[in-house]
């Protein structure tokens, strides 16, 4: 697995990737517990800045920048107008 | 929303966003990124205005037609750079063999049409972010029949 460590890796990039993973996670639980649609749409922004921060530490700034501009930031700007036109509760 | 924190926030930092949205897309070709991360930096710029001052305010900059026009226009600069390859008597979107020149390998100007049609991705790209949140915002308005 490309979790092992590796050679310019340092220790507290490790506990930070875990510390991440472990963040991702409860994220993503939380979107799917959450009744109130507009707080579940900011966690999944949370949601896809973590990503996006997993991203660059798995050494892929192509997709970090895609996911940051995309995930954090269109997606949940079309799901806030989404919930504008219709209801706010599940 | 009528919110001076956002608006002045916004203000600020509206042209760094779209500089760093033009940098990725235009050096597609050196750089991590490329068309599509820069088209999708831009739109979201764009959409950022738009929602912190009036919807109105940002088709006043770039209007629905305007962005659906530059939507096809991204995708024909696509084609017509392919195109463009196939006249010169090669294979679609041939680039060295087709005779464009290609400067040195690092350089900004140096891939030949790789640059042009990066471009043309980032325009494609950028301007279906704004006409996707145009289409979505300007729908019907539903929102009395829930309350």
């Amino acid at each position: 697995m490309s979790w092992t460590r590796r050679k310019g890796c340092s220790a507290v990039t490790e506990v930070l990737k875990y510390l991440l993973l472990l963040f991702l996670v409860v994220c993503a639980i939380a979107v799917a517990k959450t009744r109130d649609l507009l707080s579940a749409v900011i966690i999944f922004a949370a949601y896809s800045l973590i990503m996006a921060i997993l991203w660059q530490l798995l050494a892929a700034p192509d997709i970090a920048i895609t996911e940051a501009a995309i995930g954090a930031g269109v997606t949940t700007l079309l799901l806030v107008a989404a919930i504008t036109k219709t209801r706010r509760e599940e | 929303m009528e919110d001076i924190i956002v608006r002045y926030v916004t203000r600020i930092i509206l042209p760094f966003v779209q500089l760093y949205g033009l940098y990725v897309v235009l050096h597609g070709h050196l750089s991590p990124g490329g068309g599509f991360s820069g088209g999708a930096i831009i739109g979201a710029s764009m959409i950022l205005y738009a929602l912190a001052f009036n919807l109105s305010a940002g088709s006043k900059k770039l209007s629905h037609d305007v962005s659906s026009a530059l939507e096809s226009g991204g995708a024909l600069l696509f084609a017509g750079m392919g195109i463009f390859a196939i006249l010169l008597g090669t294979n679609f979107l041939g680039n060295k063999v087709a005779g464009i020149p290609i400067g040195t390998p690092g350089n900004l100007f140096s891939s030949g049409a790789i640059m042009i049609i990066t471009f043309g991705v980032g325009v494609k790209v950028a301007s279906t972010m704004i006409t996707l949140f145009y289409s979505l915002i300007e729908g019907e308005d539903h929102s009395h029949d829930h309350d």
